[in-house]
């Protein structure tokens, strides 16, 4: 690990003025973060603790939807009274992810953050890795790409400095997308709230960018619209270990019930892109239809349109669709898997 | 670390490059340092091999223009402090930042200097002589360092010893109920349990087991749910099956595969029995 | 042998610990481990070294520049190739017969090989400065994708145990006659050790002593290794490790970290601590190599083996050949009319292969015990029926001689009826529970017991208290509480009352804990220990004029439930806390040693087991759960129920994690590997291991050693895969021929 000055921010104005120092970065929870130091990923000069703001809040908001603190704990957003009640699916993520340790310890801000899994990136022996060196190639395409993209990816050849086929490894985040939140985040320029669906982004020209968080901004809350899936949602996770392992493919989804017709769908999958995939269209499709198999079905295909697996991973195209189909006919039936 | 493919050359030896090396480096250390120093303090711009380096990568496209400024920096920077025989940026830069540190392990209060980069698990064990939490995989990956601050079991080595200042940190040694443990009455009932249930085989996963275990039977208590409490459709206060148990200890790897001994002695002990 | 032989001949009766020997100190956090040493030397004076590892898997090092590395805030030194003090290596040494990478020369042959050690006061800033230094590669061409070059395939140079060709009978003639046949290909993976503890040594000089605290499995190995590598006299070295965090074989060499300590510790003067990263277990400490097995089975319509073919061909270093031997089982786990067995290699710049819980018998178990179940099929035949038709009663690769014990019948039939196996549904794919679609399947579990000889000492102390010691090593096997037991057993002493000692190459020699012998190494050496040391008491007491025993003959006299007795006179006794207090309290010591019989070449010796799995596999998303295994042993007498039911267990955990979950991967490009971390490459968690049931049929084996108990680290993984992959077929009627199975393998097929 290379040395760092450390510093604890007892403000949001305090944590966004030491920031500005050249190299540094915010540490919330940190299991992403040290992991990816320890292993010279990430190289920051300076640590800004922001682990002693007063950001752990979780609350109502005035329209019926929920508002959650950048620093609330995965542990504790899991267990509040209000996202067990109204907000299953993201419960189920994230207790779907990591481990107990881990969900005490990672932080709701931190876990948009977290950067992908992809072997090529995390070990800095591989040169080639457009994320983590811009315009170096991409090792995993015609490596080991077992846990790669299948959606969205950037596939230009291994040697094209823009080709990546990394993926977000977040289970809460699938959650997230599914439930439409939006991200709170405040800068230099003030505060603004950034829309879920572009706050993480595709490789597009640029992978070493998972985000569109600007330099110095501090991610301050997540936010909940009111619910609609609080009786009928399922977040599925196909994975190698029946636990503390991250997804081969997972899937969010929440449905709007008015008897056995659907009124409104959320749906996202995990671990097939650079962020959590959710089309708008495949949503859609579903509202005013029939809880039916093949409803669910046609909302995979539409979801899943345009996948392309590669060497070691073409099993996630099908695996995704079924698991689409899977999760939606759980939601259907309420929030377990118990008949 | 930076490291550089040399052309494949049938005839180049290692043994030319060993030449005109210190045999053995270390014997004196300020010899073969002022030896190194006097050679590279002629240098004033950054090497041959390195400008080589620089070139090679640059035809292939492979040097960002941030990465290209960083080794310009860097390469330029190196030179002139070695010519001026004064520490160079690159040695600032990598400079430890010792700061001076109180950390509230078991109840005592230990005050530190310590490298800002030290992980709280390495200060407990490398600083503090608290050597029961152990480093498994260093990376949050395996539980074998897990320790309670305050209350709440995390993995101490993804964890600033700096972040853990101000906090309360229970490790194994401050478990059991009496500062000397001897015998099966002085454990806590979860050391205990593990002691009756061989809930072990090498025990070095063990002080994170327990310590795990002990924060569980707490988080089960006051209602907390896993995710096996909603796959069954227990999502209020679900009891302490074994699934439950299973998941809920699926943070803590045991390689030895002790793991039916543990679900065991975690059962019991959640029922206040050792045994 | 009949059972009732076996029965009439019990051992002596031997009083149990209730809990481990060291279990306080286990779940206090007290029990220390070799990186958590801090004396005897000055803690202040400790340092750090980290392990530099190659980023290419063929070449050299060309040069490595450490200007500013070596300038870094607290680095002590750099050890390079080109700096490295130079050594007179002698000829490796069996059992730590490794080709060692210390730093003589800068060639390299795997990605991850050893190539600088940085010493620093603290690990940050040794890990910092290792970043800091300038490598320049030669790079040589690379052998890798050794799977696609198995026409390369050879004879081992060194083949280890076994040959590696065996040819019984006439293999073609059986193939000519059979009714049906089984031809098929099975692929098991690169596993790595991974033990918690990762490797680690502590190093430090006094003079020209050596004394280092080091994760082994083989205190005295260790000992001769560092001699030979360093070129210095064996008994200048001590090797201490009282407690070992595990090692199913990483740990039976020595491996280039620990000379490279020694010699950092030299170079820096300082005591030098050296602990592998969890990443650098991915490598330079062995690995299982991948096997890709061909095997053919010919039988009569009724079952009746008439042919088993195995060839084996595995992945071996450029460095040094090992061979794992997965066509061993094939030679003699059946009777068959005839046996053609090969393992051959392929060469690649992978890192050495090695040992790794039951080497052999794991994967050879694991793809044979498929083969039979599509035997079994296509016979229409009960698996457990076909197993009895051709039951081995004597040795069929040893000209039939015959077992010292073999009671495999008993493990299928008790195994059956605890696990419920009349109750399956015999066609795939037919039952289910919610989402999941249930099977069962069984295979046969088979391990070899060894043993070599040892040496121990026992002193009988003041107060009735014993002390036991032998240079073994206790890895999690119980070896401390067994040791006590049996100290205890021979003067019939509670075994509460015995200290142990071990891990310290200064106590008497015993082997490496490898290869389930070491209990059934040091134990015998124990009772020969505290036979002498009843003698002793005898004559210490018969001398004694304050002795009730003054004068009697020593033939009268024995030692039972702590007394001296004479068995003319059982009114006359002695105490043993009496005898010694009259000794001025001055302690009896006795020594020990024990080695194979002679009889050992006229018979085969083996443990058996049966295993049975029930599995539920995810119908839509094809994740396994394996709900529950009953595993039935034949191992003799267990010596302590809670550590060795528990070490079966632990086998049968491995048996899922080969099954299920274990894959080292090679990236193609480069020979790194890939997933070399404990997030990426998987070991069961607590949630993938259902419900385990071990147990023993527990007949004394006395013709194998006295103590009539064969080893139990290994056979719990053997049979367990093979049990799993069976019961996944009969719940989806997918027959996967590849470890570990998968979810994408489970739904591309």
């Amino acid at each position: 690990m290379k040395s760092f000055a450390y510093s604890r921010a007892s403000s949001n104005s305090e944590a966004l003025q030491a920031v500005r120092t050249r190299g540094a970065s915010f540490l919330a929870g940190g299991t992403n973060l040290i992991d990816l130091m320890k292993y010279r990923v990430e190289q920051p000069a300076a640590l800004v603790d922001i682990n002693h703001l007063a950001l752990a809040e979780i609350k109502r908001t005035e329209d019926g939807g929920l508002s959650i603190g950048a620093m609330a704990r995965n542990s504790d957003l899991a267990n509040h009274p209000l996202v067990r009640a109204n907000y299953p699916l993201l419960s189920q993520a994230l207790l779907s992810g990591a481990s107990p340790q881990l969900r005490n310890m990672a932080s709701t801000g931190g876990n948009l953050m977290q950067r992908t899994r992809c072997y090529y990136f995390t070990d800095v022996s591989f040169s080639a890795c457009n994320k983590r060196n811009p315009g170096s190639g991409c090792a995993a395409l015609e490596g080991y790409n077992r846990i790669h993209a299948i959606l969205g990816q950037t596939d230009k050849g291994a040697a094209n400095g823009e080709t990546c086929i990394a993926v977000h490894p977040s289970d809460m985040c699938v959650a997230m997308a599914a439930l439409q939140a939006k991200v709170g985040v405040e800068g230099r320029g003030g505060k603004r709230t950034i829309p879920f669906a572009e706050f993480h982004r595709l490789p597009g020209s640029d992978p070493s960018r998972d985000t569109t968080l600007r330099e110095g901004e501090l991610i301050t809350s997540v936010t909940l619209p009111p619910a609609r899936f609080a009786k009928n949602a399922f977040y599925l996770k196909a994975r190698d270990r029946n636990s503390y392992a991250f997804a081969l493919i997972s899937v969010a989804a929440g449905l709007d019930l008015d008897g056995s017709t659907i009124r409104s769908a959320g749906l996202a999958v995990g671990g097939v892109a650079h962020k959590p995939w959710r089309v708008a269209e495949a949503e859609q499709s579903l509202a005013g239809k029939s809880a039916t198999a093949e409803n669910f079905a046609h909302a995979a295909d539409l979801l899943l349109h345009g996948a392309h697996g590669y060497e070691h991973n073409r099993f996630k195209i099908e695996l995704a669709k079924q698991s689409v189909v899977r999760a939606l006919t759980v939601a259907a039936h309420g929030t377990s898997e118990v008949a | 670390m930076s490291t550089h493919i040399d052309k494949p050359s049938l005839n180049a030896s290692s043994e030319n490059a060993r030449e005109g090396l210190p045999d053995n480096v270390g014997q004196d250390d300020h010899a073969s340092r002022s030896g190194e120093h006097l050679c590279a303090s002629a240098r004033t711009e950054p090497d041959a091999e390195q400008l080589e380096e620089f070139k090679e990568l640059e035809r292939h496209g492979l040097l960002s223009e941030l990465s290209r400024r960083r080794f310009v920096q860097a390469s330029s920077a190196l030179a002139a402090s070695l010519a001026f025989g004064m520490p160079s940026p690159v040695e600032a830069q990598e400079a430890p930042h010792t700061q001076t540190i109180t950390l509230q392990v078991n109840g005592q209060p230990q005050t530190l200097s310590l490298d800002t980069r030290t992980s709280l698990l390495d200060a407990l064990r490398e600083y503090m002589d608290l050597t029961g939490a152990k480093k498994g995989c260093d990376h949050g990956q395996c539980g074998a360092c897990t320790v309670l601050i305050d209350g709440h079991r995390v993995n101490s080595c993804l964890t600033l010893a700096f972040a853990a200042e101000g906090a309360r940190i229970t490790t194994i040694e401050g478990l059991a109920r009496t500062p000397d443990p001897k015998a099966i009455e002085d454990l806590s009932a979860v050391q205990a349990a593990f002691l009756v249930h061989d809930g072990y085989q090498c025990g070095y996963c063990t002080p994170g087991q327990i310590i795990s275990a002990t924060a569980a039977i707490d988080e089960q208590r006051k209602g907390d749910l896993s995710i096996v409490s909603w796959h069954n459709g227990q999502s209020d206060r679900p009891e302490l099956t074994d699934d439950e148990i299973r998941e809920r200890m699926s943070g803590n790897i045991c390689r030895c595969g002790a793991y039916p001994n543990i679900v065991a002695a975690v059962r019991a002990a959640s029922k206040g029995a050792s045994a | 042998m009949s059972l009732a032989q076996d029965q009439e001949q019990k051992p002596d009766t031997v009083k149990q610990l209730d809990h481990r020997y060291e279990g306080i100190a286990k779940v206090t956090g007290k029990a220390r481990y070799a990186a958590e040493f801090s004396d005897p030397f000055s803690k202040a004076d400790l340092v750090y070294a980290f392990l530099v590892q190659s980023t290419i898997p063929s070449g050299s090092v060309k040069s490595i520049d450490a200007t500013v590395a070596t300038r870094a805030p607290g680095v002590i030194s750099v050890i390079t190739p080109f700096n490295a003090p130079k050594l007179a290596q002698g000829p490796p040494q069996p059992p730590a017969r490794r080709n060692l990478s210390l730093l003589q020369d800068a060639s390299i042959s795997y990605n991850g090989q050893p190539i600088a050690v940085v010493v620093a006061k603290s690990l940050n800033e040794a890990k910092a400065a290792a970043a800091m230094l300038k490598i320049v590669y030669t790079p040589q061409p690379a052998k890798l994708k050794w799977e696609k070059r198995l026409d390369e395939a050879r004879w081992p140079k060194n083949p280890g145990k076994e040959p590696a060709g065996n040819h019984r009978g006439d293999i073609h003639a059986a193939f000519a006659q059979a009714a049906v046949t089984i031809d098929n290909t099975y692929i098991t993976p690169i596993q790595f050790h991974n033990p918690m503890e990762t490797h680690a040594t502590i190093a430090w000089w006094q003079g020209d002593k050596l004394t280092v605290y080091d994760a082994t499995q083989y205190i005295s190995g260790v000992k001769m290794s560092l001699a030979k590598s360093l070129n210095i006299p064996v008994d200048n070295v001590r090797v201490i490790d009282p407690l070992v965090g595990g090692g199913f074989g990483s740990k039976g060499s020595m491996w280039s970290h620990v000379p490279l300590c020694a010699m950092a510790a030299k170079v820096a003067n300082r005591p030098v601590k050296l602990v592998l990263d969890r990443e650098q277990m991915f490598g330079l400490v062995g690995a299982r190599p991948s096997t890709i097995s061909h095997i053919r089975l010919a039988a009569a319509q009724d079952g009746t083996l008439l042919g088993i073919q195995h060839d084996n061909v595995m992945n071996v270093s450029v460095l040094e050949d090992f061979v794992e031997h997965a066509e061993g089982p094939a030679k003699s786990l059946y009777q068959s009319g005839a046996s053609s067995v090969t393992a051959k290699v392929v060469e690649a710049n992978l890192g050495i292969s090695t040992f790794m819980r039951a080497p052999g018998e794991a994967p050879g178990t694991a793809v044979l015990e498929i083969a039979l179940d599509e035997l079994a099929e296509k016979l229409k035949m009960d698996p457990i029926e076909l197993r009895l038709k051709n039951y081995a009663e004597t040795d069929p690769s040893h000209e039939g001689r015959p077992w010292s014990s073999k009671h495999l019948r008993e493990c299928y039939s008790q195994g059956a009826e605890k696990f419920g196996w009349s109750a399956r549904n015999t066609v795939p794919g037919q039952r289910s529970d919610g989402k999941w679609l249930v099977g069962h399947g069984m295979a046969t579990a088979t391990y070899p017991a060894n043993r070599s000889a040892a040496q121990a000492i026992v002193r009988l102390l003041p107060g009735g208290r014993m002390f036991v010691a032998s240079g073994t090593q206790d890895l999690g096997t119980g070896t401390y509480t067994i040791m006590a037991q049996q100290a205890a057993a021979g003067l019939g002493l509670d075994p509460k009352m015995v200290e142990v000692k071990l891990g310290d190459s200064t106590l008497p020699k015993a082997p490496v804990s490898g290869g389930s012998q070491s209990s059934a190494s040091v134990l015998p050496a124990i009772q020969d220990a505290t036979t002498q040391l009843k003698l002793k008491l005898i004559d210490l007491a018969i001398n004694d004029a304050a002795s009730p025993l003054h004068g009697l003959q020593a033939a009268d006299c024995d030692v039972k439930s702590g007394r001296l007795i004479s068995k003319s006179q059982p009114g006359k006794s002695d105490g043993l806390v009496e005898l010694i207090a009259r000794n001025k309290n001055q302690p009896v010591e006795a020594q020990g040693q024990a080695e194979p019989s002679e009889a050992k070449d006229s018979m085969s010796t083996q443990s058996w087991g049966a295993v049975f799995a029930e599995v539920g596999v995810d119908r839509y998303t094809g994740m396994v759960k394996v709900r529950r295994v009953v595993g039935v042993y034949d191992v003799g007498v267990l010596l302590n129920e809670k550590t060795g039911l528990n070490q079966l267990m632990g086998g049968m955990t491995w048996g899922i994690s080969f099954a299920t979950h274990e894959h080292g991967i090679v990236d193609a490009a480069t020979g790194r590997i890939v997933n070399g971390n404990l997030a990426e490459y998987h070991v069961p968690v607590n949630a993938d291991v259902g419900v385990l049931d071990a147990s023993v049929i527990g007949i004394p084996d006395l013709k194998f050693n006295p103590i009539g108990s064969r080893g139990i680290g290994e056979i719990g993984i053997t049979g367990t895969a093979a049990a799993i992959a069976n019961a996944i077929y009969n719940a989806t009627g997918k027959r996967i021929r590849q470890y570990p199975i998968t979810p994408d393998k489970l739904l591309m097929s």
